[in-house]
């Protein structure tokens, strides 16, 4: 059989091996399990390929997706990624590194890590940030693990109606497992209502309460008097947030928040149907000790120089088992360095622009399509930057249809009968146009 | 490698800029409402393009990776990364996809998600996989969810409980108590394998299933597993594999048929996607045919997954086929074997007999210890590997033996490469009897020197600001 | 060799007890100090907190290693020594001067169950 790219060994190479080991043949070496455990005949599996033909094969099915404009948002957003990124990121020794363990050879993967801590907390206000969760549903759900650790004795969490449906779904699944009950709280006029969640918190067992910063009909929800009145029963305000939008809109901490959490996709990570992304945690420092994940810390070496590690770590599963703050070990730490590298190039005024160009042209788009008079306004004056919801007048399905026909997704239905657009700074005046023209002639 | 001293922030100048972006030919939004804008200041870093650029080229050379060197660290598989793998799921047909896109704009996905089922299922002898899992721990937290919806579909509540072999990853009680479930643990033997005898009388019917690795972590095939299964099964539990090590059973062993009935891949350790410095990775859970219906309530991530990984490792699976795919497990077995043999000399071997992917030496021979002179420890030997261009393996774990150096070597590592491991590694053992302190020292050529751990954790800096 | 100190309370998971004013004042042997290492951080329950006999208070954690605090008497925690918060190193520099929780008992014949310094001393084999 002709050799294999990935596999070095040449037959005098095993022949050398196995005589040093003191064996026959490599078969021996499975000598210890037992028989009827070994698989007789051949594996389910296809034929090798050879690379050309992997190109070929991927490249077709690359192809069988079609290519859409994207006017979604709900949780993945079509933001531009700058050439930089997947150059710097696709650098070997970043790319195939392990986990920064061995600190010294490690300097590159433990700054970049630091430089991420420092921009959660800049963007979130908070005072001290994890290297990263796996994706922001998954963060909500570590947030609601660590609410009912902090606040012990407390077995319930409350979760606003307005919150994206893939996140409350991952947290559902958590607490089912973990032992918390969840309550929810509706919303009043598009947002989460002040008035409901003050009725649960009176119950007097709720560890924790997540509410959305920008909700899942797009609204930029007012948070004042939440944490006074969450603050006032010891429980913890967590609020979800998309991380782009936090360069205009009130920062978690600015809205007294304990735990901040969300998903960094909306920095430069590609839409890539829906992973990898990055997860991220910003806690008020008090709760420092009962964050899950990994911690990169600054200290120096021998020498004095500068150095960087992984601390904290006695609050992980490799030391604490059964008691850590959490199972995970793997973070995302190439997706951070994403983001990492996005928000170095497009720094403070970039991200403000970006929200600018989404914000106008969502603007731009919902008032087209409202003259259109095709729609209904579900929250007419409620403030909103790169996503809104309209009441089709139609059956959603036949609006998406004609959309999708010319080459746009668009119009999400949502489980009100509602559809939802995004606009990101991608989309051009020209799209918006020939959307809103669908939509007129339809 | 050569040190460098800067963060982005220091490079930071008010007016650069390090984006373009299109002109605005919007008419322009209603500005946020006052009570709903961002009044703290944003102070991320203001740089030019070649300043990133530069910045970031420089961090990385203070990293070791596949691509600079030799991994033998123990279970974690840190095999080559093929490099088509990362060309396709680039491809903008991919990379390009929304994940609320439906079923008629996403076949391509859909078919490599069902492509890549039929392959695990075929590798593992598991019925049907959950994609969304985004790492080993990740897939362990979901296989013992699924446990649990097992039982709980069944009506059958009172079992709480989870065995765990002592040798365990960490991962394992942690996932378990994650999940609610308490954990027992359950002694080794001398010979490194799960005691049987005392696993009987820990099973009840209050046991949900049991977790085991296999080879374990002493890189010992578990021989009794049949009847571990058995007896496991007797009292209605569920048997959990961790895949973590399941490199060397590739094309030879197949979990489903050892009697496992739930299960996770590591796809960024056994199907040669990049680790990334620690992440993202992929961790499928597979669950036999009776488990199925157990499933599609147990949501563990936002939309499908890591895809992105997936597409990786079913590039991977593509390349291998049926030809190549008992290679993967025979190699890495008699790489592993080999150096045990060529090393045991120097490095104490704590069990004898044929090992798996991956062994454990029990610190060295000869540490070099006389009058007031320490003798070098395990950690000594690691950080002195790192002088010669091989990164460490995995110290002080399993935790069943005080010094524990655990080496796993890959297929994708030649003879020279690993010859030339040995010798580094002789050379060490010699360095330590002759005068201990050159390991105690090291790393001397690396960019740092051994770092200050108990200051960074008694006061944590952890972010720029920190530092002003 | 490590010190020991003559008539405290000693319990087996290396906790040691001094009744002072009625109070249970529980701190760590200057032997559990020295297994650890550098402490990094005392993690210590709030004042108010009930501790039972035998089950665990907080821990001590160290860069690699994490162990539990158990408490050897029952009661209701009145003071924790809130200079171990800022500086954990404390207990390395004096085990037995650096207590970390007082406790007011609410069953003080747990008391007898305890080792005294000989037997705490023949317990670790010096």
């Amino acid at each position: 059989m002709a050799g294999f790219p990935y596999f070095p060994h040449t037959e005098a190479d095993v022949r050398s091996m196995l005589e040093r080991i003191g064996v026959g043949k490599i078969e021996d070496l499975y000598a210890d399990v037992p028989k009827e455990f070994v698989k007789k005949g051949a594996y389910a599996l296809p034929d090798a390929m050879s690379e050309p033909e992997v190109r070929a094969w991927l490249n077709a099915l690359a192809g069988m997706n079609a290519k859409m404009k994207v006017f979604v948002g709900a949780g993945a957003y079509d933001h531009y990624t700058p050439s930089v990124i997947p150059y710097i990121t696709s650098r070997s020794e970043f790319l195939t590194a392990y986990t920064p363990y061995q600190c010294e050879i490690s300097q590159g993967t433990l700054r970049y890590i630091f430089e991420f801590q420092s921009m959660v907390c800049e963007l979130t206000g908070m005072d001290i940030s994890n290297a990263s969760l796996y994706d922001g549903p998954t963060a909500a759900a570590e947030a609601m693990k660590m609410a009912i650790a902090c606040t012990k004795k407390k077995t319930r969490v409350l979760l606003s109606k307005t919150l994206l449906p893939h996140v409350v779904k991952v947290v559902e699944t958590y607490a089912k497992f973990h032992g918390v009950e969840i309550g929810y709280v509706p919303a009043t006029d598009g947002q989460t209502s002040l008035e409901a969640l003050k009725a649960e918190l009176a119950k007097d067992d709720v560890a924790g309460v997540i509410v959305p910063e920008t909700n899942r009909y797009g609204i930029i929800e007012d948070h004042t008097g939440f944490a006074d009145a969450i603050h006032a029963v010891k429980a913890l305000l967590i609020e979800y947030c998309d991380p782009s939008t936090l360069a205009v809109i009130k920062t978690p901490a600015e809205w007294g928040a304990d735990i901040a959490v969300g998903d960094g996709q909306s920095l430069g990570i590609p839409l890539c149907f829906g992973g990898p992304y990055v997860g991220f945690m910003g806690v008020k420092k008090e709760h420092m000790r009962k964050m899950p994940g990994r911690i990169v810390g600054q200290t120096t070496d021998k020498d004095g120089k500068r150095a960087y590690v992984l601390t904290l770590q006695a609050r992980e599963q490799h030391i604490k088992r059964e008691k850590a703050t959490s199972n995970i070990c793997s973070n995302e730490s190439l997706m951070a360095l994403w983001v990492t590298v996005y928000l170095s190039l497009m720094g403070p005024n970039g991200l403000r622009e970006v929200n600018k160009l989404s914000s106008d042209g969502a603007h731009y788009l919902y008032d087209e399509l409202v003259k259109t008079g095709k729609f209904e306004e579900v929250f007419p004056g409620k403030p909103f930057l790169k996503e809104f919801v309209l009441k089709p007048k139609k059956f959603p399905g036949l609006l998406q249809r004609d959309l999708e026909q010319a080459g746009f997704f668009a119009a999400l239905d949502t489980e009100e009968g509602y559809v939802s657009f995004c606009v990101t700074e991608q989309r051009t005046k020209e799209e918006i146009d020939e959307l809103v023209k669908i939509v007129k002639e339809g | 490698m050569k040190y460098y001293d800067k963060l982005v922030f220091e490079l930071s100048k008010e007016g650069r800029v390090g984006y373009s972006l299109p002109v605005n030919r919007f008419p322009a939004a209603p500005e946020i409402p006052a009570a709903l804008r961002r009044e703290a200041s944003l102070d991320l870093p203001e740089v030019s393009e070649p300043d990133v650029v530069r910045h970031y080229t420089n961090l990385s050379q203070m990293n070791f990776g596949v691509d600079t060197g030799f991994y033998p660290l123990g279970s974690c598989t840190m095999k080559y990364n093929p490099k088509i793998n990362e060309e396709v799921a680039a491809l903008p047909g991919f990379a390009g996809l929304h994940p609320l896109e439906h079923a008629g704009l996403t076949k391509g996905a859909l078919k490599v998600y069902q492509e890549m089922e039929k392959a695990l299922a075929a590798i593992t002898g598991m019925y049907a996989f959950t994609f969304d899992p985004c790492a080993g721990a990740h897939g362990e937290l979901t296989g013992l969810m699924i446990m649990r919806q097992y039982h709980m579909m069944r009506g059958d509540l009172a079992r709480t409980k989870v065995i765990v072999p002592d040798s365990a990853h960490g991962t394992n009680p942690a996932s378990a108590a994650v999940c609610g479930l308490e954990v027992v643990e359950v002694k080794s033997l001398e010979n490194g394998r799960v005691d049987v005898e005392a696993l009987k009388p820990l099973l009840d019917g209050t046991v949900a299933g049991m977790m085991m690795t296999n080879p374990n972590t002493l890189g010992l095939f578990e021989t009794q597993i049949k009847e571990i299964a058995e007896l496991v099964h007797g009292v209605g539990g569920l048997m959990y594999y961790d895949g973590a090590n399941m490199n060397p059973l590739m094309g030879v062993v197949r979990p489903g048929d050892m009697g496992f009935d739930i299960m996770h891949l590591n796809l960024h350790k056994t199907f040669s996607t990049p680790h990334g410095g620690g992440g993202p990775g992929s961790g499928p859970v597979g669950v036999a045919e009776h488990l199925v219906d157990c499933l599609p309530d147990i949501r563990v991530s936002g939309f499908h997954g890591n895809f992105g990984v997936i597409l990786r490792a079913y590039a991977y699976i593509l390349m291998l086929g049926k030809q190549n795919l008992k290679k993967v497990g025979q190699y890495s077995v008699l790489s592993a074997n080999y150096i045990k043999e060529c090393l045991k000399d120097a490095y104490k071997l704590p069990i004898e007999g044929v090992c798996k992917h991956e062994f454990v030496f029990d610190g060295l021979v000869n540490d070099g210890a006389h009058d007031d002179v320490h003798g070098a420890t395990t950690l000594d030997v690691a950080k002195r590997l790192l002088d010669f261009g091989f990164h460490a393996p995995t110290i002080y774990f399993p935790l069943l033996f005080h010094q524990a150096l655990m080496i796993e070597p890959t297929e994708t590592e030649s003879k020279e490469t690993i010859d030339a491991f040995i010798d580094v590694m002789h050379k060490i053992a010699a360095e330590a009897a002759e005068d201990p302190r050159i390991l105690q020292e090291a790393p001397h050529n690396a960019p740092i020197k051994r770092p200050d751990e108990t200051t960074a954790a008694r006061n944590p800096i952890l972010k720029f600001k920190d530092t002003l | 060799m490590s010190k020991i100190i003559e008539g405290l309370k000693y319990s087996e998971s290396h906790e040691w007890v001094k009744v002072e004013d009625g109070l249970a004042v529980i701190g760590v042997t200057d032997f559990a100090q020295a297994e650890m290492g550098d402490i990094t951080y005392v993690d210590m329950p709030d004042v108010d907190d009930e501790v039972t006999a035998g089950e665990e208070f907080g821990a001590l954690e160290s860069v690699k290693a994490a162990s539990d605090l158990f408490a050897p008497v029952s009661g209701k925690v009145v003071a924790v020594n809130e200079a171990l918060d800022d500086t954990p190193e404390l207990v390395n520099e004096d085990a037995f001067e650096n207590w970390i929780i007082k406790v007011e008992m609410s069953d003080p014949s747990e008391l007898d169950a305890l080792m005294d310094a000989a037997a705490y001393k023949a317990s670790i084999g010096e």
